[in-house]
């Protein structure tokens, strides 16, 4: 176990590792997220309330929850770079920042557009896309912060620091904000993703949540085959990894 | 610390380091060489508050720039006076965030410019015991004047005397608390050219909660309904920031020390 | 359920088709930048090797 966690350390390691799962991901993802689009959008049943407009949580949902997820996978990613001095904490946390970004713009396109039908509005300043909005921004930050820095080690390091003094704010923005939303008593349809779900609309969802997240790490692999040969561009092993 | 650089200094395993007397760097100009960490604090405090005396610009500054961006939102919005009073708490606390950290780039940029910064931390008292000095320096300068200020745009914004003192002491735990939160963002943009911009963007979403509670005290104060609860919650977020910013700052100038 | 039915979505086409085109959409250009990512950094290596090869040489 220890050996393991030690070697995942190791540049070589991390790079073959992810050329590896590479494929594996994919498939996994392409597989899970084609079963959820055909139950989500085929085989499950409108709902009683929201008519057809529900099936938008098949995205929306997992968009949502990924983009929370990779968010605190880059803390810990950083975190783990910033206090034992390992690089490819680093690496998993620059790579993970856009994906998550980009996860936090799917829940925000589709919770607006899922909002119009319903609330009569795209912005309805729902507690939960607002807070999802301030997680946009705080991404944003990170990013901005990281590339601001010429020397790239001070920029992860710093990037680090500031993801994780965000990930100790994100719960107190939803909380904030949730509390806000219950003074001006807001809209107040069931919202997405009721807890009591029929089996039917249920595995379209899970199927989708699975998807995301093999996606996340296929593409997360990816990336970090780039940051890993983007940091090593001077070790030995880059140069037989790159000529072959 | 990449061993490069450590080298390159000559004072390297010493750097930013809490403990006690460095031998070499006793006779230091720096100050809290011999005294306490109290001590050391209230001496770097003092020195901040006259080097700000000594320039009543940049005191002044930050309270005309919160001025304007309250007189900006009547004049933009054409409102009666008794809709004013609505937007009153909004406009009030945005204009507080914004003026507050317009200063907040000059935090530590100046004295790690020229170096002083580097002396500090050489004088063994530990880059948390300065960072906290400081901020609240800064704090003293930019939010307590801000929050002397307040009564008299509140008057223009038509909040009625009987809400001062609550808007008053709310405002004083959120520029407080977002000075902490101001320092972690100045001290990790401290050794870039252009770090001002990326400082409200890192600092502002960060604090949206302190926005929120804030401007519900207040309201809730010109409705003359109880405040207790935001009030109660603002003082948690300063109680937070206060004990965890300081770490996190001078983990951040350690970061661009390094 | 009919094809024409199925398309419509209950009435609710307009947003349902435009959410799932865009979630997709932001899916395959994770996988674009991902892939470019890599390959950008590939070339950069492959230079630097390239460089040193010659320094050497």
């Amino acid at each position: 176990m220890w050996t393991w966690f030690y070697r995942l350390a190791s540049p070589p390691y991390v790079y073959g590792l992810a050329t590896a799962l590479t494929p594996w991901l994919l498939a996994g993802a392409g597989l899970a997220i084609a079963a959820g689009l055909v139950g989500g959008l085929v085989f499950a049943p409108p709902d009683y309330q929201q008519g057809d407009a529900f099936r938008i949580i098949y995205v929306h949902v997992p968009g949502a929850f990924l983009s929370l997820m990779v968010y605190c996978i880059m803390a810990v990613a950083g975190a783990i770079g910033l206090i034992w001095r390992i690089k490819m904490g680093h690496a998993v946390a620059v790579a993970s920042a856009p994906v998550g970004a980009s996860f936090t713009l799917i829940a925000l396109v589709t919770g607006s557009l899922w909002g119009k039908p319903m609330w009569g509005t795209y912005w309805a300043w729902d507690p939960r896309l607002t807070s999802e909005l301030i997680l946009l921004f705080l991404y944003v930050g990170v990013m901005s912060l990281r590339s601001a820095f010429e020397d790239s080690q001070r920029g992860d390091r710093a990037a680090a620091l500031l993801a994780i003094v965000g990930v100790i704010n994100v719960p107190i923005i939803h909380f904030s904000v949730q509390w806000w939303n219950s003074l001006h008593q807001g809209p107040t349809i069931a919202k997405i993703g009721a807890p009591s779900m029929p089996g039917s609309m249920l595995w379209p969802l899970l199927a989708m949540l699975l998807g995301f997240a093999l996606f996340y790490g296929a593409v997360l692999c990816m990336r970090l085959r780039g940051e890993v040969l983007n940091r090593e561009r001077q070790s030995t092993w880059v140069r037989e990894a790159v000529r072959s | 610390m990449t061993p490069g650089s450590a080298q390159g200094t000559g004072v390297g395993p010493a750097r930013g380091d809490a403990a006690g007397s460095v031998p070499g760097v006793a006779e230091s100009p720096a100050p809290g060489a011999g005294v306490g960490t109290f001590g050391a604090a209230a001496l770097i405090m003092r020195r901040e508050l006259r080097l700000s005396f000594r320039r009543p610009e940049h005191l002044v500054q930050p309270l005309v720039f919160f001025l304007i961006i309250t007189t900006l939102f009547p004049l933009g919005l054409s409102l009666q006076l008794s809709q004013l009073r609505d937007m009153a708490p909004g406009v009030l606390w945005g204009a507080a965030l914004l003026s507050s950290l317009l200063s907040l780039d000059a935090l530590f940029k100046s004295d790690a410019d020229d170096g002083t910064l580097e002396q500090l931390a050489l004088s063994g008292q530990g880059l948390t015991v300065i960072v906290i000095a400081k901020t609240l320096a800064h704090w003293l300068v930019t939010g307590a004047a801000l929050v002397l200020v307040s009564p008299l745009v509140a008057t223009a914004l038509d909040i009625p005397a009987s809400a001062f003192a609550l808007m008053m002491s709310s405002l004083a735990l959120g520029t407080l608390t977002l000075s902490w939160l101001g320092s972690i963002g100045a001290a990790l943009t401290v050794g870039l050219k252009r770090g001002n911009v990326l400082i409200s963007l890192i600092v502002l979403p960060l604090a949206m909660p302190l926005l929120i509670f804030g401007a519900s005290a207040t309201e809730r104060a010109i409705s003359g309904t109880s405040a207790a609860g935001p009030l109660y919650l603002l003082t948690a977020l300063c109680v937070l920031t206060t004990t965890l910013a300081p770490f996190a700052a001078s983990a951040a100038l350690k970061i661009s020390l390094d | 359920m009919t094809s024409p039915e199925f398309w419509s979505m209950g009435g609710y086409a307009g947003y349902v088709w435009p959410c799932f085109a865009f979630a997709l959409g932001v899916l395959a250009w994770n996988l674009w930048a991902a892939r470019r990512c890599y390959r950008e950094a590939r070339s950069r290596a492959l230079r630097t090797v390239q460089m040193t090869e010659a320094e050497r040489a």
